[in-house]
């Protein structure tokens, strides 16, 4: 109810991407890999939004996908009621000043032949910033906004470690003040101790600066901590969105509950009952007709194999995508799933 | 549990690099008992994966050598023991299996090759008879079709199912002991979860000791019976799952506990241990951990703690837990603590 009072921020609507698969002697397509496939979700003003997935499922193309640095196939996304993938280059690179990215991978996210002042300085460059002093003295700003020091800027990538340069990578999102950063795993290539720093730093920033952040990442626990509400991918399409608290005390979706209980748990003394799951993730490039689920759910009827079950609101904004509960027919195997979630 | 497969005893392995010599791995000293599983946790650098190499003698040299410390593998030290002896004992009493499951198989060859290799390298057996413990082993690791995956390449198949493979592969021979570096790390959580299963059952039926190195406390709580915790080349505490995890001594464990985001319960800031793990010195004086430790006093930057006992069976590398420091320190950490944790 909350969220109806904040003004969206980022609406996408049936987003999908495919990306050709090139084969045979012509290199003629012969087939798509649906990466992403029908993903709508709105991102509220300030919130922080975080998309779990295991790999493969989608979920940093979906990132991409929204700046387009990877081009949608189809759908829509409105940035500030605003249509962008409509927009012509020029027109994007303005709007780019107000939707950063933050990469996995602080290794290979920044130019090692680039120094620090050179590498957050150049976005403030394109986006206007043209002295040369009003520059040295904002990277310097932004250093220490991030937890570094001033005299950092004249550093190489390679001199910093692992969490430093995360830091770094966040220092140049901020730079040209944007409203929304979508973060792309920033903490999963960092060691624990490492990686509650930049989420204390992350947590910290938003609230200065009244950001609002995608947070894509794999680790539910993470995604726990930061996020307010958490969608959950499989497949390229999103199978259970809500509150963070409901999500984790509730999850719905038969994929949800396997996920969350397949988490180890640091704590010895909480007994978990382990849903696992048989098999793999099928191949996105041939993904299950019907529910894309299906083939590894516990729970699968008859009608998963053929319809695939829209992403529909089950409760107050708690999304499902799930024929266990859409279709009254199936209110029976709904009754038995709570009753199964009640011997946990 | 009182047989014990292997003990290491002050095991120090060093690098010899053109900017000097790095010790890697310091006076590091772990038993592991018949069917128990040992963790060893700590982040990246701290010297995990260096001991398990050392275990095995894989470890390149140069630049890297065992430069002193016995390693027992039922009363035989393989700190000294030929490469011609290793061959024997690698893949048949000890096996390994390695963090990604996609560099650990050899690409040009086909599943069932590589394990008739290993398996008639050590087990006087007919291709054929090697072939159908093959399948069989690849049934018990939970691999479908196993007669058709046999004759596949690696590239046909899955990164959880590679790692069956490999776990196949090094079951095959029955080892004492098994040494899985970061079995899980590459792998989803779900997928995970199956292997994790799967060693546990391994483990329940074989009688297989593990030691299992890893960075993650969550599958530490899961599947180990005892966990030995690293730091920058050290072990700092040692203790039983239950003990370390719930109960942790030495303030790098604590702080390593209380910085992981819990998936039950809520807190409202993470707490984080301040700065990063140093990089290995040779001749530091010192705790390793007093530049970020909070309960650091003088002595912590003067002089070199030792392993502490702090009950049955349980050490911390710590000077809080120094007798002749008196009980004021412990006091004066347990109070500090309370006030952070409240």
């Amino acid at each position: 109810m909350q969220q109806q009072i904040k003004k969206p921020l980022l609406e996408v609507d049936g987003l999908k991407k495919y990306f050709p698969i090139k084969g045979g002697v012509f290199g003629r397509t012969v087939g798509e890999v649906k990466a992403v496939d029908g993903l709508s979700f709105t991102v509220y003003e300030g919130e922080i939004l975080g998309i779990v997935g295991e790999s493969g499922c989608g979920k940093s193309t979906t990132g991409k996908a929204i700046l387009r640095l990877i081009e949608p196939s189809e759908g829509s996304v409105k940035f500030e009621d605003e249509e962008i993938t409509s927009l012509g280059p020029v027109e994007m690179r303005k709007l780019r000043r107000d939707m950063q990215i933050i990469f996995q991978d602080p290794y290979a996210s920044l130019n090692p032949r680039h120094t620090v002042e050179k590498i957050i300085g150049e976005s403030l460059l394109i986006h206007g910033t043209t002295s040369k002093k009003e520059r040295k003295s904002r990277v310097k700003q932004l250093l220490e906004v991030v937890g570094l020091s001033a005299y950092h800027a004249s550093r190489y990538p390679h001199q910093f470690s692992g969490g430093q340069r995360q830091r770094i990578g966040i220092a140049r999102a901020l730079a040209n003040n944007p409203k929304l950063i979508i973060c792309d795993e920033p903490v999963s290539a960092l060691d624990v101790s490492v990686q509650a720093q930049v989420l204390n730093l992350m947590e910290e920033l938003r609230d200065a600066f009244n950001l609002t952040y995608v947070f894509i990442a794999h680790d539910l626990s993470v995604v726990k901590h930061i996020s307010d509400r958490v969608g959950v991918m499989y497949l390229g399409r999103m199978v259970e969105l809500t509150g963070k608290d409901e999500l984790y005390n509730h999850p719905k979706h038969p994929y949800t509950q396997a996920l969350l209980s397949a988490v180890p748990d640091p704590d010895p003394d909480i007994e978990k009952e382990r849903i696992i799951l048989k098999g793999d993730v099928p191949s996105p490039a041939d993904p299950p007709a019907g529910c894309t689920f299906h083939t590894r759910c516990p729970m699968a009827m008859d009608i998963c194999k053929q319809v695939k079950p829209e992403f529909l609101p089950i409760e107050d904004n708690h999304f499902v995508a799930c024929h266990l509960y859409h279709s009254e027919q199936q209110n029976i195997s709904n009754n038995n799933l709570v009753k199964e979630g009640e011997h946990e | 549990m009182s047989d014990i497969v292997l003990e290491i005893k002050d095991l120090s392995t060093h690098f010899f690099t053109d900017r000097g010599e790095v010790p890697a791995v310091e006076q590091v000293s772990i038993r592991v008992h018949k069917g128990e599983v040992v963790g060893i946790v700590g982040e990246s650098g701290c010297g995990k994966s260096v001991t398990s190499l050392s275990i095995m003698q894989l470890v390149p040299n140069p630049p890297g050598k065992i430069v002193s410390g016995e390693i027992n593998f039922k009363g035989e030290n393989l700190a000294l023991a030929t490469e011609k002896r290793m061959k024997k004992i690698r893949g048949n009493e000890i096996s390994m299996i390695f963090q990604e499951p996609m560099t650990s198989l050899n690409p040009l060859f086909t599943i069932g090759n590589q394990m008739i290799e290993a398996i008639r390298i050590h087990q006087k057996v007919s291709k054929k008879e090697a072939r159908e413990k093959s399948i069989e082993m690849l049934k018990i690791v939970g691999i479908p079709r196993a007669e058709a995956i046999i004759d596949e390449y690696p590239h046909q198949l899955s990164g959880g199912m590679r790692q069956r493979i490999m776990i196949a592969m090094s079951m095959s021979c029955d080892p004492e002991l098994l040494i899985a570096d970061e079995p899980t790390t590459a792998l989803d959580v779900t997928i995970q979860a199956q292997i994790l299963e799967l060693m546990r059952t391994l483990n329940h039926e074989k009688d297989t000791a593990i030691l299992f190195i890893t960075h993650d406390l969550g599958v530490v709580a899961d599947i180990c019976d005892r966990v030995v915790v690293m730091y920058s080349g050290q072990v700092v505490e040692e203790g039983t799952k239950r003990e370390v995890l719930k109960d942790p001594k030495h303030p790098y464990s604590k702080g390593l506990i209380r910085s992981i985001p819990k998936l039950h319960g809520r807190e409202e800031k993470l707490y984080s241990i301040p700065g990063t793990v140093p990089k290995p010195k040779m001749d530091r004086i010192g705790c390793r951990f007093a530049p970020r430790c909070e309960f650091a006093f003088e002595r912590c930057f003067e002089e070199n703690p030792q392993l502490y006992p702090t009950g049955e069976g349980r050490f911390s590398r710590c000077f809080l837990y120094d007798k002749s420091e008196g009980d004021k320190t412990i006091d004066a950490a347990t109070n500090k603590e309370a006030t952070i944790g409240g």
